[in-house]
């Protein structure tokens, strides 16, 4: 009787699952992207950017003349989530190349599963660890947090500034910034004399910052972090009033960061940051230029909320995805590995990428622009 | 000395919102020995439905009143369709019933809404307040005045007014308010109503300074939970003081000890609490029944 | 032919899936979906075990897979130990902790035990977060294989990483709800039981009450413990979610949802969460919405929890 009832209903169940997902196209694009949870704020305008590029993309014709399909879960930031999704993607949906892991942490997990089916996975996420050491099939567009870290001490010399204090989240992002940043402190010969932390849903981060102006001889402070974190803390520090330069991170590159601080709050503020923001100061000829404002504008018009960075991260993937499946003239994952590893001065939002098969990151610093809020709006230091 | 007061500013400040959300637990705890684990997107959609309408074009203080009224009304209606069919029920059933009405209402805001973060002006403006070398911002003194008139407002509702005692005699004993002639239906939509307009308020008053989005709910819910607790279930007072303890708990711990750590000495603080002092600070004794 | 006990019945019902199901598997993500199941029912029977047969409640029980999840990622690479040890150790030091921490906790009741329980909860899910020289912060942490399968390929039983997980996690629930089931049927198990219905009655003809409590509070950590070790072994990576706050509440809703008075019933409503959110990526928009719908749905009109309440209308409607 118990049984009858069970034998019943789960395999009912499990064909509903397998008729939920049939659909057929000649290329398959999986993703797995954090469009709700904690990292909502980095999955919800990824997924938005990949639905977007694939209809444009169909209505323009598709890859070679053929159709693309883009099967897209969330898998809410949590890394064993993530893990399943990429084995339905893998073996249940028979994609040929996977886009995601909107954090380090479901990256890491998306990345062992296409490892070993060997389907090229390209990672959204900032660590390092995705791509070192390189693996034959995982690749990522974001710089990493490190690159962050050297671009900000490489500005905080210039400015002849020696000894900082640090405000990070507990997040996945801006923990794994801070242990970066600490690291790699000392080739610039910067000291961090204060080192504090908030919890991403904190409301007031008056206390940290305290601790920090008290601390001795401070010349400037940075803030890892994305979300609504570093919003309260460029509020706080101007509530403090604080006279020192506060530096943001790559985090909360979006026109949303100095609408949420306010205007005056922002002011004077530094992250390294994308040529997405500054897409109208690009001189003419700059490669990014017509990738950035097309997006931007695309995706303005279509979501009514700005661009942001890790947009732009999904926007870059899907780009070399296509461009690499265009250039192989095939779906065959290896073909496609191959591709990938064979770009060149390909532009998009975050920078121009070249892959090689020792590289799997594709950028450099020079694609990181320091960027100062001035006035409410974006510009370009140097 | 300046930095002490900072750290007290700070506190109070997080600490007024959590004491919002603990009085709006106590009032449905009082009258119907539930804990609404939903309490914390009352305070989401009193700060998203402000923001939504504000951004519609509708004055501030009128959006924020459409925001509580709304909340408030969701609130009766989380009571009539989930938690008086399921009267009776025991404490797990209750716990997951309220989590899922928690779940249910972040699924509706971000359908409705989005997923972003939100905010809308202060009322007084964003220039702080310098005070003995330390400073506030307005809007903090917006939230602790909130939560103090709230207090006071309830304290006067629950011994001055014939209604408020009936809700007092309704979680003393059920049966002999109704036998006595009370409408305990009607007490029990009552007090879910101002709970969860307190709830609403708490998020019109806060989203200048902590922002909204739609998934901040459970984290007022955990914050208020556990000053409700410190303080002693079901006491208004308790709930009062417990949490501002909380807040400032974890503004002096950021302060003098870690902020890696803050979060958890308001725990072990609420642990200890209960461990030795069970009823919580100003709790009625044996409120559990064996 | 005698009639099954309850006992048998259940065990024979479990194994029966556990070798059937895959017949009908249209690809091999299923046994990944299939293996899920099977370990959140193990960590499942645990919350049985406290809250079916003693009537206690936790909210922190996520804590304890923690400890089993990131025991197996650490303790092989800090103290050389095989994998397979690593998961006893996890298990050990979660009953330790379990007991030190339960004989203050268990003397709380209803929400006070909840929220005692849920401050446990996350205070490991924040160690395992802050502290990142150990633990690997939030971003998570890789875990060793456990090399069964490739000791299995040598006797020469070749399985896809999925096979193997999924039929491994199979046989663990089968122990599981086999000691389980054992422990409803011995003395300490009639007298949690006992306990559940009124504990001043189970005072009176004598029970320890404090000392089963305590008991059960242990063993179910073991069970979430194991649990845990299991999700990091299986993605050889683990994270701190595994830990957090709604994981605990996944757990107690489980349970509770399939009916929390029987270990087949808790382990149908881990079946059911686990496959809900998988069905509803069509919809993946109103996933929260219909999970929120269906807890309290569930709660409000059948208060026995799932599978008791479609039984009961089956035999209602007469066989």
């Amino acid at each position: 009787m118990i049984k009858k009832t069970l034998t019943t209903t789960v395999p009912a169940a499990l064909v509903a699952l397998a008729l939920a997902s049939a659909a057929s196209a000649e290329i398959r694009i999986g993703a797995s992207v954090s469009a709700t949870g904690p990292a909502a704020f980095l999955g919800d305008p990824e997924a938005k950017t990949l639905e977007m590029l694939v209809e444009d993309l169909n209505a323009k014709g598709g890859i070679n003349g053929e159709e693309v399909a883009l099967v897209l879960y969330d898998d809410g930031g949590d890394a064993n989530k993530a893990r399943t999704f990429a084995t339905r993607l893998i073996e249940d949906d028979e994609v040929q190349a996977i886009i995601g892991g909107s954090t380090t942490g479901t990256s890491m997990a998306i990345l062992s599963v296409a490892e070993d089916a060997e389907i090229p996975f390209i990672s959204l996420a900032g660590a390092i660890d995705i791509i070192d050491p390189v693996k034959p099939y995982t690749f990522k567009t974001p710089h990493t947090d490190r690159m962050a870290c050297q671009k900000i001490f490489e500005d905080m010399q210039k400015r002849g500034i020696a000894k900082i204090g640090m405000i990070s989240g507990t997040d996945g992002f801006g923990a794994s910034m801070q242990a970066q940043c600490k690291e790699v402190a000392g080739d610039y010969g910067i000291e961090i004399a204060a080192d504090e932390t908030y919890d991403p849903k904190d409301a007031d981060m008056t206390a940290q910052l305290t601790k920090i102006k008290n601390a001795e001889g401070v010349q400037a402070v940075l803030n890892p972090g994305f979300g609504q974190g570093p919003s309260i803390v460029t509020r706080n520090y101007k509530q403090l009033a604080i006279d020192l330069p506060l530096y943001q991170s790559h985090g909360v590159a979006s026109d949303g960061f100095i609408e949420l601080a306010g205007k005056d709050a922002a002011e004077g503020v530094r992250l390294p940051g994308t040529a997405l923001l500054v897409a109208e100061l690009l001189p003419e000829g700059d490669a990014q230029k017509p990738v950035v404002t097309a997006y931007k504008a695309a995706f303005e018009e279509r979501t009514k909320t700005p661009v942001g960075t890790f947009g732009g991260y999904a926007h870059d993937a899907f780009l070399i995805l296509t461009d690499a499946i265009t250039r192989a003239g095939s779906t065959e994952p290896e073909a496609i590995r191959d591709a990938i590893e064979a770009t060149k001065g390909l532009a998009g939002t975050t920078g121009v990428y070249a892959f090689t098969p020792e590289d799997h990151l594709g950028l450099d610093l020079s694609a990181f622009r320091m960027l100062e809020i001035k006035g409410g709006e974006w510009t370009l230091v140097e | 000395m300046s930095e002490f007061l900072q750290f007290l500013f700070s506190g109070v400040t997080v600490g007024a919102v959590y004491a919002l959300v603990a009085l709006g637990f106590t009032i449905i705890y009082n009258a119907s020995d539930v804990v609404n684990f939903a309490q914390g997107e009352f305070v989401m959609l009193g700060g998203m439905i402000t923001w939504f309408a504000h951004a519609a074009g509708l004055p501030l203080p009128l959006a924020a009143l459409i925001a509580i009224v709304a909340t408030a009304a969701l609130g009766v209606a989380i009571n009539k369709l989930a938690i008086e069919p399921a009267r009776g029920a025991p404490v797990v059933s209750l716990i997951i019933i309220t989590i899922g009405a928690s779940v249910f209402l972040q699924g509706a805001a971000q359908l409705v809404f989005d997923k972003q973060i939100h905010s809308f002006p202060a009322f007084s403006g964003d220039r702080p307040l310098r005070i003995g070398g330390a400073t506030i911002q307005p809007q903090s003194l917006w939230v602790i005045g909130g939560a103090l008139v709230v207090f006071a407002g309830l304290w006067l509702f629950f011994t001055r007014t014939l209604l408020g005692r009936a809700v007092l005699a309704t979680s003393n004993n059920r049966l002999a308010a109704q036998l006595v002639g009370i409408n305990t239906n009607f007490v029990m939509t009552l007090s879910f109503a101002l709970s969860a307009g307190i709830g609403a308020l708490a998020g019109v008053l806060a989203t200048p300074i902590t922002l909204t989005a739609y998934n901040v709910g459970i984290g007022f819910a955990l914050k208020g939970f556990a000053g409700a607790m410190l303080g002693g279930m079901g006491n208004p007072k308790g709930a009062l003081a417990g949490g501002f303890l909380i807040g400032l708990i974890e503004a002096l711990t950021a302060g003098y000890l870690s902020s890696t750590y803050k979060e958890a000495a308001a725990f072990v603080v609420i642990l200890l609490v209960l461990f030795f002092m069970p009823q919580g600070l100003f709790g009625r004794k044996s409120t559990e029944r064996v | 032919m005698p009639k099954l006990s309850a006992k048998s019945a259940t065990l024979l019902v479990l194994a029966a899936l556990i070798a059937v199901t895959p017949f009908f598997f249209p690809s091999g993500y299923y046994y990944r979906v299939g293996a899920l199941i099977f370990v959140n029912g193990l960590a499942v029977t645990g919350i049985v075990i406290l809250t079916g047969y003693a009537g206690q409640i936790s909210l922190g029980h996520a804590g304890f897979a923690g400890i089993g999840g990131y025991a197996c990622a650490l303790a092989p690479t800090h103290l050389g130990l095989h994998p397979s040890l690593a998961v006893v150790l996890g298990a050990a030091i979660s009953a330790v902790l379990a007991w030190l921490v339960g004989r203050p906790i268990l003397r709380l009741k209803g929400y006070y035990l909840a929220v005692a329980t849920l401050g446990f909860g996350i205070l490991v899910a924040m160690v395992l977060n802050n502290e990142r020289a150990l633990t690997g912060g939030p971003d998570g942490i890789a875990v060793p294989d456990l090399g069964l399968r490739g000791l299995l390929k040598d006797w020469g039983l070749e399985l896809t990483n999925g096979q193997f997980w999924y039929f491994f996690c199979g046989l663990v629930l089968l122990a599981g709800a086999w000691i389980a089931l054992n422990l409803h049927q011995s003395p300490t198990g009639r007298a949690l039981r006992a306990l559940h219905g009124s504990e001043i009655a189970a005072r009176t003809v004598g029970v320890d009450v404090a000392r089963l409590k305590l008991q059960a509070f242990v063993i179910s950590a073991v069970y979430a413990s194991v649990a845990g070790s299991l999700v990091a072994l299986q993605n050889k990576f683990i994270t701190p979610d595994v830990a957090g706050f709604m994981h605990s509440i996944e757990m107690v809703t489980m349970a509770v949802l399939g009916g929390a008075g029987s270990v087949l019933g808790a382990i149908f409503g881990a079946g059911v969460l686990t496959l809900l959110p998988q069905a509803l990526t069509v919809l993946a928009e109103y996933e929260q919405l219909v999970l929120g719908l269906v807890m309290m749905l569930v709660m409000i009109f059948l208060r026995d929890g799932l599978l008791p309440s479609i039984l009961r209308k089956l035999r209602g409607t007469g066989e």
